[in-house]
């Protein structure tokens, strides 16, 4: 247990100790929240689907989760470039300890930040059913530990931040978009809808929101049979290509 | 086990594309001894280190360290040595004393002798005032003498130190020499060791091997280079076999081909 703990407390002192990250890190959420939660709500309501912030706000929870995690599994490129993923490597620990220490670490902190924004969209209105809230948490982990674990195993694949940008529009980007944290999945154009199906967080959303508001679009054990699925098969990817780095 | 090899190398090669970094060289390391692998910038020395500590597989070739092969035995190759890299391995958002508890944990020191290492170790490098600063606020030589004593918390049965005295003043560099010294008598911990001071290998290596555009071009004991290469002193050995002029960084190039071709998957 000795690894995983020093790699996750590593994590969670880098974490408390950057401030300003965290606070930079909820900018995006918050404003979200405010100009597509209140702009758009007096449309979405008048379109009789009910409250706009309600609907967004387990979105926009997810939406941080899901960025959080992701960052926190990319920062191994970091420990490539400043030298510190050399000191993991060469201790005798395997690499699927580190891998799991790691990944609960970055895990960790994405709740962190979920649940500071889960706090502010009460703040500005939204009123979630407490009765669920073990599960929505559960949920948000199960979305943190699946991010993470895929931050890691592209990391593992990539030498340097150069390929940042790509990874920021044409992975984490459609990620969010295409996941139904936005917008409702009924009466959507059948192509939107295929791809939404084969989008992971599709089910994180769906879960959270189901358990967050009673309201749920696939039905819960289908999400939770998902989501833990496949943070058991990314996991796994994960570590395999962890195990395969070289420096 | 007095002439018990612990490292052997056997015809080993290693490939960055057309580039042969390491082209089939070949030596032992015996047990306890404390061996220098010298040579200029590029030959090879960290594309060795790398190999023999599974942070990179061969091309072809066969090594054994402590009895196991680092590409398959993986675990139990990095359970039979430590290592200071060449270049910067520090955590910089953690305290220096943070880095070495972390460096203890990872190798299973148990708590209590753990802290004592930590504590004598943080002294003997003069960072002991220093030990609740973030490694980012050091300076180059600081980082250097923590990642010193980070290599020295747990007495493994190898050290590997890939040009562990760069940038520090005499002073530090013999104070460092003596205490592996003495670790590699009292522990019988054999020392593995790179480095452009030739005095240092001349000082303290029981034998020497001498690494040219990854080609081994000699090695043994101070005297026999001496005599093989009618030369008084190691420097004058070490120039008569390598030539005169000036290496190019060829490690950057290297690494920056190598990025270049994982990035596009092709590594």
């Amino acid at each position: 247990m000795g690894a995983v703990h020093v790699m996750w407390l590593r994590q969670i002192k880098r974490y408390w100790r950057s401030r300003a990250r965290m606070i930079g890190m909820l900018g995006q959420p918050v404003l979200f929240l405010l100009a597509l939660g209140f702009g758009l709500g007096p449309i979405f309501q008048a379109a009789g689907q009910g409250d706009f912030i309600s609907f967004l706000s387990p979105g926009i929870v997810a939406m941080t989760v899901l960025f959080s995690a992701m960052f926190s599994g990319i920062e191994v490129i970091w420990d490539k470039q400043f030298g510190f993923l050399k000191e993991t490597l060469v201790a005798p620990v395997s690499r699927e300890k580190i891998m799991l220490g790691r990944t609960l670490g970055g895990a960790t902190v994405a709740m962190a930040q979920g649940i500071i924004v889960l706090l502010i969209t009460v703040l500005i209105g939204f009123r979630p059913t407490w009765a669920l809230i073990i599960p929505a948490l559960l949920f948000m982990f199960a979305i943190a530990f699946l991010f993470t674990s895929f931050g890691i195993a592209i990391a593992s694949k990539l030498e340097d931040m150069q390929a940042f940008p790509l990874i920021m529009n044409f992975i984490i980007m459609p990620i969010f978009f295409l996941s139904g944290a936005l917008f409702p999945l009924d009466n959507i154009p059948s192509i939107l809808e295929i791809i939404t199906r084969f989008n992971p967080l599709t089910y994180g959303v769906d879960g959270l929101r189901g358990a967050l508001t009673g309201v749920s679009h696939l039905g819960f054990a289908l999400d939770a049979g998902v989501i833990v699925a496949l943070c058991a098969i990314v996991f796994m990817l994960g570590s395999y290509l962890f195990s395969k780095v070289e420096i | 086990m007095p002439d018990k090899n612990i490292i052997e190398v056997n015809n080993l090669v290693k490939k960055f594309g057309n580039l042969v970094a390491v082209d089939k060289i070949s030596f032992s390391v015996k047990a306890g001894e404390m061996f220098a692998f010298l040579g200029p910038n590029g030959a090879g020395k960290t594309t060795t280190i790398k190999m023999l500590t599974t942070l990179l597989s061969p091309t072809s070739g066969e090594i054994k360290v402590n009895g196991f092969d680092p590409t398959k035995e993986k675990h139990e190759t990095r359970n039979s040595f430590g290592i200071v890299f060449q270049d910067p391995s520090l955590d910089n958002e953690l305290t220096a004393y943070e880095n070495l508890d972390f460096h203890g944990n990872l190798y299973h020191v148990e708590a209590k002798l753990r802290k004592e290492r930590i504590d004598y170790l943080l002294r003997f490098v003069g960072l002991w005032d220093r030990k609740d600063d973030y490694v980012k606020n050091f300076s180059g030589g600081m980082k250097r003498r923590l990642e010193i004593a980070r290599g020295l918390i747990h007495h493994p049965k190898i050290l590997f130190l890939d040009e562990p005295t760069l940038g520090l003043d005499p002073q530090t560099r013999n104070y460092m020499w003596d205490y592996i010294k003495r670790l590699n008598k009292s522990e019988k911990m054999t020392v593995f060791f790179t480095t452009h001071y030739m005095q240092e290998a001349e000082q303290y290596a029981d034998r020497i091997a001498i690494i040219d555009h990854g080609k081994i071009v000699k090695q043994g004991n101070l005297r026999e280079l001496k005599a093989a290469t009618k030369t008084k002193s190691l420097e004058a050995a070490f120039l008569k076999l390598t030539g005169k002029e000036i290496r190019e960084e060829q490690g950057n190039v290297k690494d920056r081909m190598r990025i270049t071709q994982r990035a596009w998957g092709r590594g």
